[in-house]
């Protein structure tokens, strides 16, 4: 039996503003194994950054957790107070930014912000944590790392740069690391360079990373399970395998059309029609509905209910439900 | 009688900017150096490469939105060496930029938005024959006529790119210079423009320079494609060849680094990952631009700067060691 690392329950974070409540995440449940790579993927505003945000409680005003748990190895962290999330950040679950430049301090060198996460966290003295700083970027990299930990964060690239935000994350060796798009604004070469340093320290460190990433190759190559969400909510969860060659909800299957793949030779792009959901005012049934070509009547009334396809497949969309209802 | 003279030659094409490093220096950096191709009518040339590679300020230099250091462009058979040529050929050439967010006057309609052009270029003399090109305009790139007198912020990102596309095609231009138009876009919403693109290509035989750092998207829609690093031009071939048979080991593992999206091919393939990032452009190396990263890097490599050299029929590459 595989452990439980991490368990999200009916997950509800809204932001309250002016003109209403934006329901950014929405009834969100998954669990994350010990070692497990998880992807979410989703576009702008379908509330993947918000999940992970809520997971670690780092949302900004007037975001707030709203309902819902969220249980690590058993321990209920929703409403548990600044005193154990400042614990648990950095120390069991931490996370790498999209923008390497705007989440490094540019007034202070690499390895004072290294060292300063490590002394935090752990028991080791200055001298002990430079040394483990230096450690740590030889581990993602880098090289010369004696000399790196001496320079500020202009003075290195875009890919150093998110090394070093890796080996920060991993300094206190986490049980979770979250990517939130942790590659999208580095050239593809990089990002493949960082793809494979994110795959050997799960290994080497058994850690489990949840990726969040709005790019589906990123999932293909590093993920074993995949979570789609739609307009704050998960429509589609599955294995890797299940959600490429399998998909069951209407928006997956038109993700999966819409993309160019480099292998493929077709004509012409199959696009999802429409533009995306106004979380402000949301459509009274499925959200993808408006957009969606298989839209039934039931479809614009009623949220869909999750159906199970198979042990480890799940999605909410009304078309499963009719397959269900006309086989039997 | 159809012309088989392409439609933009571009030679030796060269974009220094000089930069200030003190009060009385100054150094060179090279952001376009000597690139040179041409452009068929009614085709599509992508233009691929990473970050820093020269590639956006290729095209504003080509659309002369810089003036270039050295090198000639040649549009429709004039050369543009005057004020005058330029101006006459900006009712020819277009560009659609990348961020659809920036590249609209907020403050403006719509419907100002894309008459503007029409305004300076006078191609239509009255108020209502503009007008009227205008809704013509909207309903070419899928946008209701409801929407004219709204501001660019009512509109989301693939809205505002139709806006951005609108305006590049009201003098009837018959080369567009497309600088990341899908870029800032969700996945889902790409498609739409990437069609969009394709469509009107033929309805108004536009030819496409369409700069991209995303080679799935180019390759859908290029029929040949040039690959930059460091300010030149290395690989050039028709998109079929240059996926099956890329020579430039730079265009290899640019290739293999590319996410399928499709897990077994991902388990299966074997990446090339290149060593290190891109280098500065400022005080390049001798020789070959690509020698800090390239693994089969020799001596000559060091010292002489490969050429674009014809590999096949229609290949191009600039590399010592492929033959």
């Amino acid at each position: 039996m595989d452990s439980i690392l991490l368990k999200v329950e009916n997950l509800q974070t809204s932001f309250l503003v002016k003109s209403g409540e934006v329901k950014a995440a929405n009834e969100i449940s998954f669990t994350l194994k010990k070692g497990e790579a998880l992807g979410i993927v989703g576009e702008s505003g379908s509330g993947k950054s918000v999940t992970a945000y809520s997971i670690l409680q780092i949302l900004q005003n007037p975001g707030k957790i709203v309902g819902g748990s969220i249980a690590l190895n058993g321990q209920e962290l929703v409403n548990s107070g600044e005193s154990v999330m400042s614990r648990i950040r950095g120390n069991k679950i931490s996370m790498i930014f999209q923008d390497p430049m705007t989440s490094l301090n540019p007034v202070f060198t690499v390895g004072n912000q290294l060292t300063e996460a490590i002394m935090l966290h752990t028991k080791r003295r200055k001298a002990q944590a430079r040394e483990r700083s230096v450690e740590l970027l030889r581990l993602v990299g880098i090289n010369e790392p004696k000399r790196r930990v001496k320079q500020y964060p202009h003075e290195l690239s875009g890919g150093m740069r998110q090394r070093a935000m890796i080996a920060m994350a991993i300094a206190c060796e986490p049980d979770i690391l979250i990517a939130d798009e942790p590659t999208t604004a580095l050239d593809v070469t990089v990002q493949a360079q960082i793809l494979e340093l994110m795959k050997s320290l799960q290994e080497q460190l058994g850690m489990a990373i949840i990726m969040i990433t709005h790019d589906l190759g990123v999932i293909a190559g590093m993920c074993e399970r995949v979570i789609v969400m739609y307009a704050g909510r998960i429509v589609e969860s599955g294995t890797v395998d299940e959600i490429f060659y399998a998909p069951a909800h209407e928006y997956t299957k038109g993700l999966l059309k819409s993309i160019p793949s480099i292998s493929d030779e077709r004509q012409r792009l199959i696009p999802i029609a429409g533009s995306p959901v106004d979380m402000l005012s949301l459509p009274k049934g499925c959200a993808f509905a408006p957009r969606c070509d298989c839209a039934m009547k039931i479809c614009l009334a009623s949220q869909p209910a999750q159906s199970r396809i198979s042990e480890t497949h799940s999605a909410s969309c009304w078309m499963n439900e009719k397959g269900r209802l006309e086989n039997a | 009688m159809p012309n088989s003279e392409p439609l933009l030659k571009v030679n030796g094409l060269k974009q220094h900017f000089k930069i200030n490093t003190g009060l009385f220096r100054s150094t060179l950096l090279k952001a376009v150096d000597g690139i040179t191709f041409d452009i068929a009518r009614g085709e599509t040339l992508g233009l691929v490469g990473e970050s820093g590679c020269g590639k956006t300020t290729a095209g504003r230099t080509i659309l002369h939105l810089y003036r270039p250091t050295a090198g000639e462009v040649i549009f429709d058979g004039v050369r543009i060496d005057t004020p005058q040529k330029v101006m006459d050929m900006r009712s020819k050439a277009q560009m659609v930029f990348q961020d659809p967010y920036s590249s609209l006057d907020p403050r403006m309609t719509v419907q100002d938005t894309i008459r503007e052009p029409l305004d300076i270029q006078k191609t239509y003399p009255t108020r209502k024959e503009r007008d009227d090109r205008v809704k013509e305009l909207m309903a070419a790139v899928e946008l209701s006529s409801e929407q004219a007198t709204r501001y660019p912020h009512e509109f989301s990102g693939g809205q505002r790119q139709r806006i951005g596309i609108a305006r590049a095609l009201a003098v009837n231009p018959t080369f567009i210079v497309c600088d990341e138009p899908v870029s800032a876009l969700d996945v889902s919403i790409q498609a739409q423009i990437i069609n969009m693109f394709e469509d009107l290509q033929e309805t108004y035989s536009l030819t496409y320079l369409f700069i991209a750092h995303d080679l799935s998207i180019v390759k859908h829609i290029s029929k040949r494609i040039a690959v930059m690093y460091l300010g030149k031009i290395i690989e050039l071939a028709t998109s079929g060849e240059l996926y099956k048979m890329p020579l430039h080991p730079y265009t290899k593992s640019l290739l293999s680094a590319v996410p399928i999206v499709d897990p077994n091919a991902e388990k299966q393939r074997k990446r090339i990952v290149l060593e290190g990032d891109v280098p500065s452009p400022i005080n390049m190396p001798e020789g070959c631009s690509f020698q800090s990263r390239c693994p089969i890097c020799t001596d000559r490599c060091r010292q002489e700067e490969p050429d674009l050299r014809e590999m096949s029929d229609g290949h191009y590459c600039a590399c010592w060691n492929v033959q």
